[in-house]
């Protein structure tokens, strides 16, 4: 079973992509901003990182830079869903590193569709 | 709408598009055309099968044609017959065609645009190999209202998000506020036409590749072989069928076999046992 790092500042939003990613067989654990989330890195690299751009303490694109930098980092696959949906955003996370990228709205078929884009599933 | 006008429209909707309408499908019915007899002022279905039957009601009844169908589509659908199409049918036709320098493509139920504009990209994509060779991708459907959508490609983030790998959104569209247009490059490369599968079709000339999917899943059997075998007659002997996930030829027309080893591809059965198997393409891509 792949484990999934959910990111994201809202429970609500961590919990709709907890019932999603485990339907589709993912142990899922969760942090609420990116610093939280460099550290269960730290503590054990996940198969998969689901982002968001915006949370208090460190945002999604620093610690997306953090990461890549961290011994190992390079592993997790990132797909980055955020509310931000410009073009520019888009080419600033896919340069820092960032796999695939959901813009919010999201639901299971586009979570699935972009976990297959980015070879999870 | 009573028992008597669900069978016209039953037999009215076969007839006209080919559509199979089971009678557990009335639900489908109420939800597709109760937003059409609003359109025309008319208070509901009973009322709108009355309409159609009235003589000169061509417009209410072609609109019912067309809100019956399901239009579904998205980018890349079912991925593999997208990474059939450049690793087998493209590799293959660009050496069957060395001489005449072209390759024509049909849609043939191409609905809201997606499958013919998910190749136009792989056709961009593979670029330098099918550089000077002329590419002709025809898009066609029953529907006028897909096809409209079509020739925009304008396209909600929904639906850019459902198989289309975000390096290619980049790439290859242009944000249009909460919306999504291809761009002006990759819509030039594609042709449209409004056209049913149950009339002729002999006039589009021929076609190196046929996609063809998920639109036979709506028809009876001696629709589908019919369909079948008025396409195989627009192929050339080494001609490509695609069909959608759901769908084959087998047990339906000699005229197509399957590909070895591809699943949903076909090959006009004309073609030489050698059209595939000498293609180093296939050893290739197998290796
Ligand atoms: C589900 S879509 C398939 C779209 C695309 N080929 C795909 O697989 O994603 C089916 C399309 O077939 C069209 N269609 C249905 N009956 C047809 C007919 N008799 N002739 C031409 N097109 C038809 C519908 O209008 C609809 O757009």
């Amino acid at each position: 079973m792949k484990h999934c790092l959910v990111v994201d500042d809202s429970s609500v939003i961590r919990k709709v992509a907890r019932r999603i990613l485990e339907d589709l067989e993912f142990s899922i654990s969760e942090a609420e901003d990116g610093l939280k989330a460099l550290e269960a890195c730290r503590q054990q690299m996940p198969d998969a990182i689901l982002l968001d751009w915006n949370m208090p303490e460190m945002d999604g694109l620093e610690f997306l830079l953090s990461l890549r930098r961290e011994e190992g980092g390079d592993q997790p696959i990132v797909v980055f869903c955020t509310t931000e949906n410009d073009v520019a955003h888009i080419t600033r996370a896919m340069r820092a590193g960032a796999n695939e990228y959901i813009m919010k709205p999201f639901d299971k078929d586009i979570v699935e569709a972009k976990f297959q884009e980015a070879g999870l599933i | 709408m009573i028992a008597s006008q669900f069978e016209y429209l039953k037999q009215y909707l076969k007839s006209q598009s080919g559509l199979v309408l089971s009678n557990e499908k009335q639900y489908l019915v109420e939800s597709r055309l109760l937003p059409v007899a609003r359109r025309h002022g008319l208070a509901g279905l009973s009322e709108l099968v009355q309409a159609m039957q009235r003589p000169g009601a061509m417009q209410i009844a072609s609109d019912v044609v067309e809100a019956m169908t399901t239009n579904e589509s998205f980018f890349f659908r079912d991925t593999t017959p997208f990474k059939h199409f450049r690793e087998t049918m493209l590799p293959a036709m660009l050496k069957a065609r060395a001489d005449r320098r072209t390759i024509r493509i049909w849609c043939a139920a191409a609905s809201t645009g997606q499958e013919p504009y998910s190749l136009a990209i792989c056709l961009k994509e593979e670029a330098q190999k099918v550089g000077g060779f002329r590419v002709e991708i025809l898009g066609t459907d029953l529907s006028g209202e897909v096809l409209d959508k079509a020739r925009n490609g304008i396209y909600s983030q929904f639906e850019v998000q459902r198989g289309l790998p975000i390096q290619m959104l980049l790439k290859y569209f242009t944000q249009k506020g909460d919306l999504w247009q291809i761009n002006p490059d990759i819509r030039a490369m594609v042709q449209w036409r409004k056209l049913n599968l149950l009339e002729s079709f002999s006039t589009l000339g021929t076609f190196d590749i046929l996609f063809c999917r998920n639109v036979l899943i709506y028809f009876d059997q001696p629709t589908k072989v019919d369909v079948l075998q008025r396409m195989a007659k627009q192929m050339p002997s080494d001609g490509y069928l695609v069909l959608g996930a759901a769908e084959t030829v087998v047990g339906l027309t000699d005229a197509f076999r399957p590909v070895p080893d591809h699943r949903g591809l076909y090959q006009t059965a004309t073609a030489g046992q050698g059209a595939i198997g000498q293609s180093p393409f296939r050893a290739r891509i197998a290796g």
